[in-house]
């Protein structure tokens, strides 16, 4: 099985973090892969959001793959607004878009 | 340096998203004050709870206004124009007001949206923090707004008198 990169991007104005975190782990526990490590990236200026492509604090990445990708959220310093599946506005990714790319990204390593 | 409990109500006179001016008047048994903005997902989660307590205590002479004071030039989201695209979609029942200058947010001590404050009939503030205990939870129903205001129109004061608000940071100019 091919073990994914997982990287959590945050900012320090947003108080969502620890959540993310804690929600990304707990997916990757339900896919097998509590024993990886998440990269942890502090987006801090401008110059980091330039970088970056920074939409908003939490992102999570696989393979550097938006979990929830939304091409119109502008790039900048602030707080990310998700769209769960049962319509419910949220700070962080719902947790099954999050198994979802996990998984995609470890079937693609076994194709 | 935030209000206290027990401070007075700033006063103010700002512009709102409907092309009015708004200004503080007596006469309310109670006003409450809210920091929200439009692009923040607490203050979008929290968003119809609040409006569904300010329709809930319209008739008993509760004020509601909410003030958006980030910095619009780095979060465009913000501006007034776009809270005018905002206000013409959607039901406000209360004014939602534009602090440019961020002076009455920092008047206030606000930190975050949202951020509520409740002030009783003499302007004296009552309680402060976040409208309920989970964003996520709408059956949440902004209990601790809800719960000021019925302890405030009962003549007694506001337990919890103070929680911690939780939401985006309140974007500051640099």
């Amino acid at each position: 099985m091919r073990v994914p990169d997982v990287e959590l991007l945050w900012w320090e104005g947003c108080p969502s973090t620890d959540t993310a975190l804690s929600e990304l782990r707990q997916a990757l526990s339900e896919v097998g892969l509590e024993a990886i490590q998440v990269r942890m990236r502090e987006i801090s200026s401008d110059e980091d959001v330039r970088q970056a492509g920074f939409s908003g604090s939490p992102t999570v990445l696989v393979d550097g793959a938006d979990v929830a990708p939304h091409p119109a959220e502008p790039a900048g310093l602030t707080c990310r607004v998700y769209r769960r599946r049962d319509g419910s506005i949220s700070p962080t990714p719902d947790p099954m878009d999050v198994r979802d790319a996990l998984r995609r990204a470890m079937a693609a390593g076994a194709a | 340096m935030s209000l206290g409990l027990g401070q007075p109500l700033p006063e103010f006179l700002l512009p709102a998203a409907d092309g009015q001016t708004v200004a503080l008047v007596d006469g309310a048994q109670a006003t409450v004050v809210v920091f929200t903005c439009n692009h923040c997902p607490y203050a979008l989660a929290w968003h119809d709870r609040i409006q569904q307590a300010a329709r809930d205590y319209a008739d008993r002479g509760v004020r509601f206004l909410q003030i958006n004071a980030n910095d619009a030039e780095r979060y465009p989201r913000d501006s007034l124009e776009a809270m005018r695209e905002r206000v013409a979609v959607e039901d406000w029942p209360m004014p939602y007001l534009h602090d440019e200058t961020q002076k009455v947010a920092r008047a206030f001590g606000a930190q975050v949206t949202p951020d509520v404050f409740v002030f009783d009939a003499g302007g004296a503030l009552r309680y402060r923090g976040a409208p309920d205990d989970d964003y996520s939870d709408p059956s949440a129903n902004a209990q601790w707004l809800r719960s000021a205001l019925d302890a405030m129109l009962a003549g007694r004061l506001p337990d919890p008198a103070e929680t911690e608000p939780v939401g985006c940071s309140v974007k500051w100019k640099v």
